[in-house]
């Protein structure tokens, strides 16, 4: 099985978050960058696959130079080779925009299966998976903890709400998202990360994938968010605040 | 300007977050008429339901191949009768099952998704979190053509969406074949049995990834037992194995509402928030005084959990003597 995996780069979970002077982005001065967890979990059920039915694994990432480290980080986890879309202005496209860049880079290469995470940590959207099915022409099941290869194609275990699942049986080529949880992530070993210097990252540049088109969705200001209750900050060390939330649970919300 | 909105039903009834999405859709109607969607093989008694609630008009979207949910069914008959309606937006609630087919719809259309909508101001702008629930984000579409949406659970408030007059119904019959839905769906199951009911818990120590590792758990415990709590847990919490999935709190575990929500080392991304946000008395400890979970907290202490949980473990112990 051929097996396109779609990753991000994402601000590091901690990392601290401000708003640029334009109010229509983020400061990325100083930021640290991570693979998005959602995506590792698609990688991780990729290589499982790879394991269990045997094939190739290709790593496909969107976005400026730095976007290399993430993909360095998935090829040392096992991935086969990696394509990397040099762009520069993803944060100005839309979901369509992004998920446009991602099909016309996934189209020559005519993978069996695209795997992505079911939503990315910074924007989270959630909608890039299910687009580029869309535009690939290609059937699609999102939220999917499990993935079993089947004569006719794929029987997936897909998350619903509330403790809720649902088997669907889909053929291939297709597409799916993936919930995190299903499997348990591995770490790149000494030996994945040193020959993971020697696989192919093959570059594409955006603008030969065709043009950007202008944005359906602008994005009008970036804020902080308004508080819905307003909460009371105990202060001191550790001991004192702990004895105030006491005092508070006890005689002013009296749930204790 | 007209505004189609689509119900999401299930056991046979409208769900709740639907009404929440038909509060959305009143706002943005502001005064004109809002016409609903029911969606399936048989729509009767949900269409008689919707009637009842204040739309301009109800019409069931009603095809055999629309007895079970597939994004290839829903997508196609959908784009028809939109194409027929032309709506100037198209509102649904912001659902597993709308995530799954709503942006490839919206796609299909040269449209994008403004998805988990949590506020509509003037213009109209809609207002959506970025960064796990630390930063709003305002959009505005640019486009020309159906502008679609989803309403975030627990952002509008479906009490608004009283009786009226009841609303005329009519049927809109799509052209499907069978060989256009690709997916084979079976029927959902609960995932293991549930042996926690956290729904009814008084008090809940809710613990997330701020906890590091699964050996810390032992604070936690120590915490809940001294407060005859119930320990419930974050999603990344149950990922790795360190607590069962059954004591989720969120969008795809439980929602709870106690009267004590003790919420230590969750940042508070919106599927987690949307599962506690009704409890009573809701307290955070976190060491980021910018984490969203401190949005919905009573009560708050930033500092490192692990010295504030022992500490307040003593206190809890002190105080019930």
């Amino acid at each position: 099985m051929k097996i396109i995996v779609a990753i991000k780069q994402v601000p590091e979970r901690d990392a601290p978050v401000r708003i640029a002077s334009n109010h229509k982005s983020i400061d990325e001065a100083d930021l640290n960058w991570a693979m998005n967890e959602p995506d590792a979990y698609a990688l991780e059920e990729a290589l499982q696959l790879k394991e269990k039915n045997g094939g190739e694994v290709i790593v496909l990432s969107a976005g400026p130079e730095r976007v290399g480290s993430t993909i360095r980080e998935a090829l040392a986890k096992g991935a086969d080779r990696a394509i990397h879309v040099l762009c520069d202005d993803l944060g100005s496209r839309d979901a369509l925009g992004a998920a446009k860049l991602l099909a016309e880079a996934i189209k020559p290469e005519n993978p069996d299966l695209v795997l992505t995470g079911l939503q990315s940590e910074d924007l989270g959207l959630g909608q890039t998976g299910v687009i580029v099915a869309e535009l690939l022409g290609l059937p699609h099941s999102t939220l999917i903890v499990q993935v079993e290869k089947t004569d006719a194609g794929l029987k997936v275990k897909r998350e619903l709400e509330e403790g809720w699942f649902q088997h669907i049986e889909l053929p291939l080529p297709a597409v799916l998202t993936i919930q995190s949880g299903g499997n348990k992530l591995r770490y790149a070993t000494l030996m994945g990360i040193k020959r993971a210097k020697m696989k192919e990252v093959r570059a594409v540049s955006a603008a030969d994938l065709g043009p950007a088109g202008a944005p359906v969705l602008t994005l009008e200001n970036i804020s902080l968010p308004s508080k819905q209750k307003s909460t009371q900050i105990l202060p001191g060390n550790a001991k004192e605040a702990a004895a105030a939330l006491v005092e508070k649970l006890k005689f002013e919300a009296r749930v204790l | 300007m007209s505004i189609l909105l689509v119900l999401e039903d299930s056991g046979g009834k409208i769900r709740r977050i639907s009404w929440e999405a038909a509060a959305a859709a009143q706002k943005l109607a502001n005064g004109a008429g809002v016409t609903a969607v029911v969606i399936g093989a048989q729509t009767e008694a949900l269409a008689a339901e919707a009637a009842q609630r204040g739309f301009a008009a109800v019409i069931r979207l009603e095809h055999p191949l629309l007895a079970q949910y597939t994004a290839d069914g829903f997508v196609s008959a959908l784009q028809q009768l939109i194409q027929k309606e032309s709506p100037a937006y198209v509102v649904y609630p912001h659902t597993y099952q709308v995530r799954d087919f709503a942006p490839a719809l919206a796609a299909r259309m040269g449209q994008v998704l403004i998805g988990d909508v949590v506020g509509i101001e003037e213009g109209p702008t809609f207002t959506r979190q970025l960064m796990q629930g630390r930063l709003n984000a305002s959009f505005k579409p640019a486009g020309s053509g159906p502008c679609f949406v989803s309403v975030q659970a627990g952002a509008f408030r479906a009490d608004g969406t009283g009786s009226g007059a009841s609303a005329p119904v009519s049927t809109f019959a799509p052209t499907l074949d069978a060989a256009q839905i690709r997916t084979k769906p079976s029927e959902p199951f609960r995932g293991s049995a549930q042996t926690v009911d956290l729904g009814s818990a008084q008090f809940i120590v809710s613990v997330g990834r701020g906890i590091r590792e699964a050996e810390n758990l032992s604070l936690i415990e120590n915490l809940a037992s001294a407060l005859g709590a119930e320990i419930a847990a974050s999603r990344p919490i149950c990922d790795n194995g360190w607590l069962p999935m059954e004591r989720q709190v969120g969008s795809s575990g439980q929602s709870v509402a106690p009267k004590l929500y003790l919420a230590v080392g969750i940042s508070g991304a919106i599927q987690h928030l949307v599962g506690m946000k009704a409890s009573q008395c809701i307290v955070a400890i976190n060491k980021d005084p910018d984490a969203p979970i401190f949005e919905v907290a009573d009560y708050g202490i930033v500092g490192d959990l692990f010295e504030v949980v022992p500490a307040l473990t003593e206190a809890v112990k002190a105080a019930k003597g």
